[in-house]
C-alpha cells in the first residue's frame, strides 16, 4: 500500500489521533483554565448586552 | 409504471419519521442543559464541568448549560492575551469531526433540533432550494475565518483582547439558549439591554422564520462549527456509503434530503448532517452508514475524489 492510499485510508482515525495530541498539548499549556474562566461568568457578548 | 413508483416513493418519503433522531437530539439537550437551578435562580452552573467542551452549538451562557460551546471557547482562547491559538479547542473539534463529521449537527446539537421542530411547522410553500443557494452555503467558512478567527485575533483592545465576534454580533443561539431566559430571570440583566440585544434578537426573529419556510437556514449558511465539521465529513471514521450493486438509481435518497445532497453522487457530502433520511428512504437499503471498515470494500463511500479516481 502507498503511502498516499495508506493517509486517504486511515485519515480519519490519523486525524482524531492528532486532535487528541492537540487537545493534550493546549491542556499541558493552561488553555483549560482560560475556557473554564469564560464559561464560568456570564458571557455579556453571547446574550447580546456587551 | 415508473411513475407510479416515482409516487409510490414521494409517499414513503414524507411518511418517514423523524422523531426516533429528535429523540436522541432532545435527550443529548437534556443532558448537556440538565442544570436546573439556573433556570430557577437566573444564574448559570459555574462548577469544573465547564471547562469541557460539548460537541455542538451549546452557548455556556444557557442557565442549564454544563460544558462550553466550542465556537464560543475557540474565540475565548484565541481572543485571550496569553495565548494566540487554541490548540484544545481546535484540537477537539478535529477529533470530534475525523470522528464522526456532521454527524453532530444531526444528532447533537440543540440548535440543530430547534430548527428542526421549527421545519416542521406547516407553510403553503416550503422552500427546498433556491437561486444562490449554493453560493450562500459558503457564507459560512467565511463567518468562521473571519468571526471566529481572524477578528478575534487582531480587532483587540488596549490589553490585547478580542472579544468572541461570532458570540457577539451573529450567534442566535446565545440569543435564545443565554440572552432571553436570562435576562427574563435576572432583573439586573433586564436594565442593561441595549441596541445589541435588540440587533441579536432581530436576528433570532429572522432565523426563527426562516426555519419554518427552508430546512435549517442557520446550518446551511451561518455556522462555523458545521463549517467546520463539514471539511471532515468526507474522511471521517464514521461514514455514508452506497452499494452500487443494490442502488437503482431511482433518486429517492436525493428527493428525501433535506439538505440537497445526493447520496449517489456523494455519499459523504460536506453538507450532509447524516440525519439517516437517505437510509430510510432507499426502497433497496442501498445507503447505509458505520464506521470505516476494510471488509466493506466494495461499498464505496463516494466521495468526489473517489469518483475522480474511478
Amino acid at each position: 500500500m502507498s503511502g498516499r492510499n495508506f493517509f486517504s485510508r486511515h485519515a480519519g482515525i490519523l486525524l482524531a489521533a492528532a486532535g487528541l495530541c492537540l487537545m493534550v498539548f493546549g491542556i499541558s499549556r493552561g488553555e483549560m483554565s482560560v475556557v473554564f474562566d469564560k464559561a464560568v461568568r456570564i458571557c455579556m457578548e453571547c446574550i447580546g448586552i456587551g | 409504471m415508473a411513475e407510479k413508483n416515482t409516487e409510490k416513493n414521494s409517499k414513503k418519503i414524507k411518511s418517514i419519521h423523524e422523531w426516533p433522531r429528535h429523540g436522541i437530539q432532545f435527550l443529548w439537550a437534556l443532558i448537556t442543559n440538565s442544570y436546573l437551578a439556573g433556570f430557577l435562580q437566573g444564574k448559570i452552573y459555574t462548577g469544573k464541568l465547564k471547562s469541557l467542551c460539548v460537541p455542538g452549538l451549546n452557548c455556556y451562557s444557557c442557565p442549564g448549560a454544563l460544558g462550553s460551546c466550542p465556537i464560543g471557547a475557540l474565540q475565548a482562547v484565541i481572543g485571550s492575551r496569553n495565548y494566540q491559538w487554541a490548540f484544545y479547542v481546535s484540537g477537539f473539534l478535529i477529533f470530534v469531526g475525523a470522528l464522526v463529521g456532521r454527524f453532530v449537527c444531526g444528532f447533537l446539537c440543540p440548535f440543530g433540533l430547534i430548527q428542526d421542530l421549527l421545519h416542521k411547522i406547516p407553510f403553503p410553500k416550503k422552500l427546498k432550494t433556491f437561486r444562490g443557494d449554493k453560493l450562500l452555503r459558503k457564507l459560512k467558512y467565511v463567518i468562521l475565518i473571519l468571526f471566529v478567527i481572524l477578528l478575534p485575533m487582531f480587532l483587540t483592545d488596549i490589553l490585547g483582547q478580542g472579544a468572541p465576534y461570532f458570540c457577539k454580533l451573529i450567534c442566535p443561539a446565545g440569543t435564545l439558549e443565554g440572552g432571553i431566559p436570562l435576562v427574563l430571570l435576572n432583573p439586573v440583566m433586564r436594565s442593561a439591554i441595549g441596541w445589541l440585544y435588540a440587533w441579536k434578537n432581530v436576528l433570532l426573529i429572522v432565523i426563527v422564520l426562516l426555519s419554518i419556510v427552508i430546512y435549517r437556514p442557520f446550518c446551511k449558511y451561518l455556522c462555523p462549527l458545521g463549517a467546520i465539521y463539514s471539511v471532515f465529513n468526507p474522511i471521517s471514521v464514521f461514514r455514508y456509503r452506497v452499494d452500487k450493486e443494490k442502488c437503482t438509481g431511482c433518486g429517492a435518497c436525493a428527493r428525501a434530503c433535506k439538505m440537497n445532497c445526493n447520496p449517489v453522487k456523494n455519499a459523504n457530502d460536506p453538507e450532509c448532517i447524516r440525519c439517516g433520511l437517505c437510509k430510510k428512504a432507499c426502497p433497496t437499503g442501498a445507503v447505509c452508514s458505520g464506521w470505516r471498515n476494510e471488509k466493506q470494500k466494495n461499498l464505496t463511500g463516494k466521495t468526489s475524489r473517489d469518483l475522480t479516481q474511478a
